[in-house]
């Protein structure tokens, strides 16, 4: 088994009287992606807080590549993580550039190097360099701001992510490209990503893991399949929410996963664009209401015939 | 002269600060050539003209009683401010932003007057009541331009592995620059009027000539030293907005 890349051991962290975190055990693996959900005052921003040690645990610890990070230089451990938070946070007297410039120049990189770097990320985040290199924070909308912070964590090329609610405070339909943008980023760069929200949609959209807390204790720690399939109790089951349960159910399972392997000879194969394997179950419905047929064809990556996936498939649990 | 170059002078002419600054020296230097028409004003005066000390070198007086004390003042001002909004230094800021307020309500020509029976007569109780009353303003504003550093900004420096000082150099003492240099300003505005007042008290400012002006009956020496303190405080005036449109560059992006 690979040693976590975050681990939490039994942490718990009071303030005052009232216990934010109590006793919670959770390891994030290298690379993947984690979501901690659960609402308000349940702990999960004070738990990504650990992380890169602005709370410290009252007891416990938490370990980043195996070490145990309370021995470690705080500032040093902040430059191996990118950090991002829902209110952004841009310094608003730095432009764009500088701003995604931080932790690069914090860490001494030269100056032909960082400006590639910043070119790379601004582009990695939709964001045309020659356009938005010089521009300052207010000149942005929500959306580019919060590019900006995603740009700025990423800027020293950490091998891990925060992020605490980054897209709550952003409209929806600039939320949803976000989202779809991070998980792109995600699945290109590799980084271990411990993700905050309060929105389990959001987090059954992104998460390899889910990480449910309730009144700082840790509740479930399951994929988006298990916490749609059997969540722990009555708190999970609430927190997906009955409404449109089967179309939440749909979305975290793929078109390839469902498909009728053999692939039927080309006459027999039915009409109409192939979906992609990797299409949620939930767009693939969508695709057949709007073709009215009830069963299209499905390709692998390489756009090779992959099976036929049959209206029937999606209601069979 | 081609038409370019007359723009440029012409545009530099239209300058208000370059005007100002210009005003100042012409009345530094050519006071003497207005003998006639404060002689016409006047005419039952025996000397229309001040003829004491120089302009000049009463205002490089003035300028240096303003300047010095305005730098103890910053000095002061600013890492008190810094201090109290420290966490180190948090417990001392209620203190020090009462002293400020009430500060304030006294009139400076009443901490000029307290401040002669304790060292006498010259240019010191000057100094000390000028630096005392500047350090007010800008405590306040400095303490008012770092509280106003937005939270998230501060949260994200650290979370970056910015260290303490790199955030105050580079993040808050920027964002709250032009908020302190506002109290900056204030306070040298009050300082360069205090300043002729400090006459009264055997500095030697530009207030020397109104004073003078004031004991002796002459209303034309009283105008000749409020001409050049009133034109020596717009170009301090406009001094500054230049320098605070410099410092908030970024938010007219």
């Amino acid at each position: 088994m690979t040693r976590p890349m975050i681990a939490f051991e039994g942490v718990t962290k009071r303030f005052g009287s009232w216990t934010a975190v109590d006793g919670v055990s959770l390891a994030v693996e290298e690379g993947e992606f984690c979501v901690l959900v659960g609402p308000s005052g349940s702990g999960k921003s004070t738990l990504l807080r650990m992380v890169n040690r602005l709370a410290a645990p009252d007891a416990g610890a938490v370990r980043v590549a195996g070490e145990d990070i309370a021995g470690l230089a705080p500032e040093a451990l902040r430059r191996r993580m990118g950090y991002v938070i829902q209110s952004v946070g841009l310094f608003p007297h730095w432009t764009v550039a500088r701003n995604i410039a931080t932790v690069p120049v914090l860490l001494g990189w030269p100056r032909a190097r960082v400006r590639e770097r910043v070119d790379a990320l601004m582009r990695l985040l939709n964001l045309d360099p020659d356009r938005f290199r010089g521009l300052y924070p207010h000149q942005l909308s929500g959306g580019q701001q919060q590019r900006v912070g995603v740009a700025r964590a990423l800027a020293g090329d950490p091998p891990v992510l925060l992020m605490d609610e980054p897209f709550s405070a952003l409209d929806p339909i600039t939320r949803g490209t976000l989202r779809t943008e991070l998980a792109q980023i995600h699945r290109k760069t590799g980084k271990t990503i411990l993700f905050v929200t309060h929105d389990m949609d959001e987090a059954l959209a992104l998460a390899d893991r889910i990480a449910v807390l309730e009144q700082g204790r840790l509740v479930q720690h399951a994929t988006p399949r298990e916490i749609l399939t059997r969540p722990a109790d009555g708190f999970v089951r609430d927190l997906v929410g009955r409404e449109e349960w089967g179309l939440k159910r749909l979305a975290v399972e793929t078109a390839g996963e469902r498909a009728r392997p053999d692939a039927p000879p080309p006459s027999e194969q039915p009409p109409g664009e192939p979906l992609p394997g990797d299409m949620p179950l939930r767009r693939a419905l969508s695709e057949m209401i709007a073709r009215g047929v009830d069963r299209l064809p499905v390709m692998d990556a390489e756009g090779r015939p992959a099976g036929v996936l049959h209206l029937a498939d999606l209601v069979r649990s | 002269m081609t038409g370019r170059r007359f723009w440029q002078v012409f545009g530099l002419l239209a300058d208000r600060l370059v005007l100002a600054v210009l005003a100042l020296v012409l009345l530094l230097y050519g006071m003497p050539l207005l003998k006639p028409f404060f002689a016409a004003l006047y005419p039952t005066l025996d000397r229309p003209m001040y003829e004491g000390d120089g302009f000049a070198a009463l205002a490089a007086d003035h300028m240096a009683l303003v300047g010095l004390s305005s730098l103890a003042a910053a000095a002061a001002g600013v890492l008190a401010g810094l201090a109290v909004t420290r966490p180190w230094g948090a417990e001392f800021r209620g203190l020090v932003e009462a002293l400020a307020t009430a500060g304030q309500t006294f009139p400076p020509v009443a901490v000029l007057a307290v401040a002669v029976p304790a060292v006498g007569f010259g240019a010191a109780p000057a100094l000390i009541a000028l630096t005392l009353y500047a350090v007010l303003p800008i405590v306040q504003n400095t303490i008012a331009g770092l509280e106003g550093v937005p939270a998230p900004v501060l949260e994200s420096a650290r979370g970056m592995g910015m260290r303490p000082a790199a955030i105050l150099l580079r993040v808050e003492l920027p964002l709250a620059a032009p908020v302190i240099l506002a109290g900056l300003r204030t306070a040298v505005a009050i300082n360069v009027g205090t300043a002729a007042i400090a006459s009264t008290v055997g500095a030697k400012t530009l207030g020397l000539p109104i004073i003078v002006g004031l004991n002796g009956a002459n209303p034309a020496y009283v105008i000749q030293g409020a001409l050049v303190v009133a034109a020596l405080a717009v170009v301090v005036d406009l001094g500054f907005d230049r320098l605070a449109l410099l410092l908030s560059r970024w938010q007219r992006a």
